[in-house]
């Protein structure tokens, strides 16, 4: 019952910027061992005014190392964020995980896949696409601008298509501009972005019939669904309260996309 | 020396429990804490039907605290006398039942379905925020405290705890409405009505736009109320309010609370219950104090 599961101090191995306030970092940390593409650690700083977590979904997992990667946004001064982006190697960042489930990797078994990421989302595709087998992956990601961090890595995962909203690099919009402009389909989505970019996709994939797992993000206060802050409207009763709201943290943050409503 | 603690009748191995909203019924933690080492666990709010709460976001975060809206979601009382319950069963610790409603029979169908489960004591809070019509207003009347008390007295077969808010000019005027009801004990402080605004995109932090401040940040608040009410009352407190560390819990039992929640900081730190048990211990051993009884309000 107890002591399986603790708060932890992860140890800071590295960290660079890689992008305009994208920042990378590698972790040690026990929750690699069990990691999944799909699923977020809760990061914590180290400073007794800001108490809650940030949901940091995993980039990258390497067991061996006992560590993991996360890419991340800072998010303004004076923000966790911020905090996070100023550790160095040796420094220790307290975090809860790895927290919900992951994206459902056998549904992809001899598929043509999406692999679609936006933004800030663009980071827990990495994983994805590192642990995809027997399918054919087209990795669909947009930015803003010529800033197209890890793309070089997801050259190595499978066929990629860019979008950038100013038009810099690939196609100019947003992925599922890329798609057309590309004349590129699937029988199966796996997505991570901002919501307006999860609700395109979630009607695209609905009205041409597709199979499409998508990745929400919500404010969490506690991360393991017991407050029930990280809600979203959901089309079955939820498991917890018996309504129709469903906790990212617990049962998500990636859901089939005809079970929620964004 | 003795951890246990007596309130209202019921025996507590020790004076800690958990502030109702922020534990569920005890299953999301079931991995972090060992539940049988908890003098209590106070569950989340549940009312005669499920209530599925407040649009999002629900939460922001606040200098030292952080502050909710989430609206009493909870599964309503069938589900949870079939789920909840028997799961906290499985454990050895008492079992308190939040409960919550929109009008006088909701919160009785609740009290009354309690009647034959085997808990040990109901919370009745009266001192949501973020409810409309959630008896914050009721429970900032003096009047209405007392009626609503005695009506579920009548109907309660476990001992009643009022929860007040600290919403109000004096609280001691509320606690001494619940008294008079013929509440067994109170609890307090729920949380303080706030407000925060995103000033970049000039919308407020909380969908709900006000919302419940918690935390670290409000604890010397909570304090001072526990010590007005327990000048005012000759009831058992359960004191909380930003209980962070077993000195923070001290601290509230030294003001006057013979018992005490943690409520925000399972939050951030899910096994922090544990600590603070060991450390009301370890401070009784350091300070020779052979019961908790012994330092219930013995700072004048």
């Amino acid at each position: 019952m107890a002591d399986n599961r603790r708060k932890e101090n992860a140890v800071v191995i590295s960290q660079e910027m890689i992008a305009d306030g994208i920042f990378s970092m590698w972790l040690r940390t026990e929750a690699a061992e069990t990691a999944k593409p799909g699923q977020f650690i809760s990061m914590y700083t180290n400073d007794g005014t800001k108490l809650l977590p940030r949901p940091i979904s995993i980039c990258e997992i390497n067991k061996e190392e006992g560590a993991l990667r996360v890419v991340y946004r800072v998010t303004g001064e004076n923000t966790g964020t911020k905090q996070f982006s100023e550790a160095k190697a040796g420094d220790t960042i307290p975090v809860i995980g790895p927290l919900g489930n992951g994206f459902p990797l056998e549904k992809a078994e001899g598929k043509k896949a999406f692999l679609m990421g936006g933004g800030i989302g663009v980071p827990p595709i990495l994983e994805l696409s590192k642990q995809l087998k027997n399918c054919e992956k087209q990795i669909v990601m947009g930015y803003r601008d010529e800033h197209t961090f890890l793309k070089s890595q997801f050259e190595e995962n499978g066929s990629v298509y860019i979008s950038t909203e100013d038009g810099s690099v690939g196609t100019k919009g947003n992925v599922m501009d890329a798609i057309r402009e590309n004349g590129l389909n699937a029988d199966i989505i796996y997505a991570c972005g901002p919501t307006p970019m999860l609700r395109a996709i979630k009607n695209y994939a609905e009205e041409n019939g597709i199979e499409c797992y998508i990745s929400l993000e919500e404010r969490m206060a506690c991360g393991i669904g017991a407050c029930l802050a990280c809600v979203c409207k959901s089309k079955e009763k939820d498991h917890h309260t018996n309504v129709n709201n469903k906790r990212i943290c617990k049962d998500g943050p990636v859901f089939l996309s005809t079970e929620v409503e964004i | 020396m003795n951890m246990s603690v007596n309130i209202a009748g019921v025996e507590w191995k020790n004076p800690v429990t958990v502030a109702s909203g922020t534990f569920g019924s005890g299953a999301e933690f079931e991995k972090f804490v060992d539940l049988n080492k908890l003098g209590a666990v106070t569950t989340k709010g549940v009312a005669n039907v499920p209530w599925a709460g407040n649009p999002t976001p629900r939460v922001a975060e606040t200098y030292g605290g952080m502050m909710n809206a989430i609206g009493l979601q909870n599964p309503g009382i069938d589900l949870f006398c079939e789920r909840d319950i028997p799961f906290l069963k499985q454990y050895d610790t008492k079992i308190i039942v939040n409960v919550c409603g929109h009008a006088p029979e909701e919160y009785f169908a609740v009290v009354e379905r309690l009647a034959e489960e085997p808990i040990d004591m109901m919370e009745i809070n009266i001192s949501c925020p973020n409810v409309n019509a959630g008896f914050l207003a009721f429970g900032q009347d003096p009047k209405q405290v007392e009626a609503l008390t005695a009506e579920i007295k009548k109907r309660a077969k476990q001992p009643v705890i009022m929860k007040l808010t600290p919403n109000v000019t004096d609280i001691t005027a509320i606690a001494k409405a619940a008294e008079a009801g013929g509440a067994d004990a109170v609890s307090l402080i729920n949380t303080l009505t706030g407000m925060k605004i995103d000033v970049n995109r000039r919308i407020f932090a909380v969908a709900n736009k006000t919302a419940g401040v918690s935390g670290p940040a409000i604890h010397p608040i909570a304090v001072r109320m526990v010590y007005q009410v327990a000048n005012a009352v000759n009831i058992p407190i359960i004191g909380m309010g930003g209980i962070a560390s077993a000195e923070d819990a001290v601290e509230m039992i030294l003001a006057g609370a013979s018992a005490v929640s943690v409520g925000t900081a399972n939050f951030y730190n899910p096994a922090i219950t544990m600590e603070i048990v060991d450390g009301i211990e370890a401070y009784m051993k350091k300070y020779g104090f052979e019961t908790v009884a012994d330092m219930v309000g013995i700072v004048k």
